[in-house]
């Protein structure tokens, strides 16, 4: 059943003059799980840093075309609002050194000043850890800073930081490439979980890891949205050449 | 071949030795001068000399209150100036290092650190003083933070660069503005860092004199008066060791040792703070 | 409350533009500052340039009663002082960067020497000048009287002793840093050749190091250059130079920052106080240019 929440129409990405992202058009469902998968330098996460407005932060870095969220061009509204509005994990996870573990997962009020009761944040943080999976295992040192945790747990904390915004997509850059195999897998398992309630967008680098969890995946290749297709179809049929070549390893 | 070798090794032992002994040989001078003015000063500080002037010539007596206070009354308010101004310059350093402006402020960060101290002083003479009519306070706090600047502005800018650019992204994509990125998330991190620096600019300024010259020149009475002279430590003592009444040199021994005592404070608490209150990243 | 979000964030929009112009002003400040203080020091100097010429700067006399004024002697002081400061500092600086960088760079003796040099750093000169006039003098003062020499104690001599251990720290701990970036495989390959510690050193690190320490050289003397009040309580305050090389050494004298520090206050016309800036000026560009050639010198050199 069609219901977008995100369309790309004719977007552009560049560096300067670099022509990064070229002309993409798609159109994502809510709660789908979208992988984006292509080579080094395909424009996959430039593309994905264009849709909640990072993009532009880099010196020199423009754009064109639109981005629509639920009808409305991001490029019309104001960055901030629309930043707080779509969530983002990153590659390395990065929770703040200086916040607790418990003032981590509700940062996105505590930084921007937005007053919530005791009451309302207890709620908030217990809700986001567990949808994050990681509620049992922090749950007697939230006071605590997040520094003893591994990899796949602080991994798992920014996701519960991105939840607790009450985002309806989320943005996922690489998020598991700087994770070892069981982190790995308890995020991936988490994917599963999260699209009842959000729409994932998942740049991967890793074609396996594409095939595991998406509904649709994307294949760029050199800033081009080459094909974009049920992900059982792309891996088994895919109907561009380039696609083929990419599943058959012949680049990466 | 062996006599050779053996040469070339005594020659080496040798030259360790020189080594050595010019290296440690500076501590001498260090020791013998922290302990004389142990020796002088500890004797003359006592509850009387913390809270009382001057005494007039050939009167016994007296003591430094007006510098003491003149002194800690200067660099609050040099501090209040420099720390704002110097935080915000080290940020935009940091944060732009590419721009021409930072090209520009950072030469003259760097002009600033090599001028003379005197020289701040005759300008801010002609800048403050003489529109004002009157030596004062304000023109010598003026003087004092131009000179912090270069040191607050090196460390922040230094601190904040080691901090990883994905912190700053993380408080970005939750939609934090980039104000708040930077004093909420960025700032907090860097903290041991900025106040070090900090601490390590009041240490330098609390001794400087000749800044102070000619902008709050010095005065033998307790004042604090932001528009009048004031007087400081470290110019109460230039006063009076270079007077030829022994009661003066007394109290420029005292308040050397007091200074004394303040610059070394102040260094060992900088370590701690670098030690202790670091963020692991 | 979609509302609110879009409202709060239309909010700090400003206040992030806001922001982020005020970190621009703070920069541009410190532009404002330097160009401030360069056309505060031309201005006022003018009366002088203008009648005194560039003569000024070899003029032999400094008398303000007869209103002639000529900044040689100090330049002489100033020159004087410095350099012997530095030669005099030069071996210490060397052997502190030497042990601390490559013999024993640490452990508990070099944390020991380590925070020796930093209080030196931290000790402000007023209490060097002080300990001078009252400890140093009276040493000199004997000495000179056993070289028969007028035995005024004070003057070039003094002072540069003083002024070398203080800028001893500075060109040690620049050297330090610098010492320790010798890369380790070209030391390990001279030692695995043979070669002992002094010529691995003389052969491997000095040669590397070479145009860093020099750099070191001109911050340490664009440091004494700059120094006042040790140098004020030290060297006499006489604005004449001697007659023969013991005289001038031994004798007082006056630098361009003592003179200035002695004299502003009782300058009372209009040219003895043009001249004293003036004086300013010339110290500024001077111990400027040293810093800048010095710090390019060494980024330049960390850059490689």
């Amino acid at each position: 059943m069609e219901n977008p929440i995100v369309k790309a129409e004719n977007y552009n990405s560049y560096f300067g003059d670099n022509h990064v992202v070229k002309d993409v058009n798609i159109s994502i469902n809510k709660n789908e799980v979208i992988a984006v998968m292509g080579p080094s330098g395909c424009g996959k996460t430039t593309f994905l840093r264009g849709i909640n407005r990072m993009h532009e932060l880099i010196p020199g870095a423009t754009s064109k075309g639109k981005i629509l969220l639920d009808g409305q061009n991001v490029y019309d509204l104001n960055a901030i609002y629309v930043r707080a509005k779509i969530g983002m994990v990153f590659q390395r996870p990065n929770p703040f050194p200086n916040l607790s573990i418990y003032e981590n997962v509700v940062a996105g009020y505590l930084l921007n000043g937005i007053k919530v009761s005791k009451a309302d944040k207890d709620v908030i943080v217990e809700k986001s850890l567990t949808s994050a999976a990681l509620w049992k295992e922090v749950k007697d040192s939230l006071h605590k800073k997040g520094t003893f945790l591994s990899g796949g747990q602080q991994q798992r904390l920014c996701i519960a930081r991105a939840i607790a915004m009450q985002p309806e997509l989320i943005l996922f850059d690489e998020p598991t490439s700087a994770l070892d195999p069981i982190s790995t897998s308890s995020v991936e398992a988490l994917f599963h979980e999260l699209k009842a309630n959000y729409t994932l967008i998942i740049v991967t680098h890793n074609m396996q890891q594409a095939a595991r969890v998406s509904d649709r995946t994307a294949f760029f290749y050199m800033g081009e949205l080459v094909e974009f297709d049920d992900t059982k179809q792309m891996f088994t049929a895919p109907k561009d050449q380039r696609t083929q070549n990419y599943i058959t390893g012949r680049f990466s | 071949m062996e006599a050779k070798i053996g040469a070339r090794n005594v020659k080496s032992v040798i030259f360790k030795g020189l080594v050595v002994f010019f290296a440690f040989i500076i501590v001498v001078p260090l020791v013998v001068i922290l302990l004389y003015i142990a020796k002088q000063g500890a004797t003359q500080v006592n509850w009387h000399f913390l809270t009382h002037v001057p005494a007039p010539v050939g009167e016994k007596g007296g003591g430094i209150s007006n510098a003491f206070v003149g002194s800690f009354i200067m660099v609050m308010l040099a501090s209040i100036v420099a720390v704002p101004v110097g935080m915000m310059a080290g940020i935009y350093l940091s944060e732009n290092p590419r721009t021409k402006l930072a090209y520009y402020a950072g030469l003259c960060v760097d002009i600033l650190q090599g001028v003379p101290s005197i020289v701040v002083g005759i300008v801010v003479y002609f800048w403050i003083v003489k529109p004002l009519g009157t030596f004062s306070a304000i023109a010598g706090s003026i003087a004092l933070a131009i000179m912090m600047l270069p040191i607050i502005i090196r460390s922040t800018e230094q601190t904040l660069k080691l901090l990883p650019d994905s912190l700053k992204e993380a408080a970005l994509s939750l939609g934090v503005p980039y104000h708040r990125v930077i004093l909420k998330v960025i700032v907090p991190c860097g903290f041991a860092g900025i106040l070090s620096g900090i601490t390590l600019s009041i240490a330098r300024i609390i001794g400087e004199t000749a800044p102070l010259l000619f902008t709050a020149l010095g005065n033998s009475f307790f004042s604090t008066s932001l528009t009048k002279p004031m007087e400081s430590l470290p110019h109460v003592i230039f006063t009076y060791a270079t007077s030829p009444y022994d009661d003066w040199h007394d109290l420029a021994w005292g308040a050397s040792f007091i200074l004394l005592l303040f610059v070394l404070t102040l260094n060992i608490v900088t370590k701690v703070i670098t030690r202790k209150w670091k963020i692991q990243l | 409350m979609e509302n609110k979000r879009l409202q709060l964030s239309n909010d700090q929009l400003k206040w992030e533009t806001f922001f982020k112009r005020l970190l621009i002003a703070m920069s541009g400040l410190l532009v404002l500052i330097i160009i401030g203080l360069l056309i505060t020091l031309i201005v006022e100097s003018m009366p002088s340039i203008k009648s005194l010429g560039i003569g000024y700067l070899w003029g032999k006399v400094w008398d303000p009663v007869q209103n002639i004024y000529g900044a040689y002697p100090f330049l002489i002081g100033t020159l004087l002082t410095s350099f012997i400061a530095l030669i005099i500092s030069i071996p210490f600086s060397y052997a502190i960067a030497i042990y601390l960088g490559e013999y024993n760079p640490k452990g508990w003796l070099s944390d020991l020497l380590k925070n020796t040099i930093e209080l030196i750093a931290a000790v402000p000169s007023i209490i060097y000048g002080f300990w001078g006039l009252f400890v140093l003098v009276p040493m000199v003062r004997n000495l000179e009287m056993k070289l028969h020499i007028l035995p005024y104690g004070v003057g070039i001599f003094t002072a540069s002793i003083v002024l070398a251990v203080m800028i001893i720290p500075y060109g040690a701990s620049l050297g330090i840093t610098l010492i320790r970036m010798v890369p380790s495989p070209l030391k390990e390959g001279a030692y695995a050749l043979g070669a002992t510690r002094l010529e691995v050193i003389r052969n491997v690190i000095m040669p590397y190091t070479r145009s860093g320490l020099f750099a070191g050289v001109l911050l340490s003397l664009g440091r004494a250059l700059g120094e006042t009040m040790a140098v004020t309580m030290l060297i006499g305050n006489t604005s004449a130079i001697g007659t023969s090389f013991k005289n001038i050494i031994f004798g007082p004298s006056n630098t361009m920052a003592s003179v200035i520090a002695n004299e502003f206050t009782e300058a009372d016309h209009t040219l003895y106080v043009s001249a004293l800036i003036e004086l300013g000026l010339v110290l500024f560009f001077v111990t400027v240019v040293i810093n800048l050639i010095g710090k390019r010198i060494i980024t330049r050199f960390t850059n490689n």
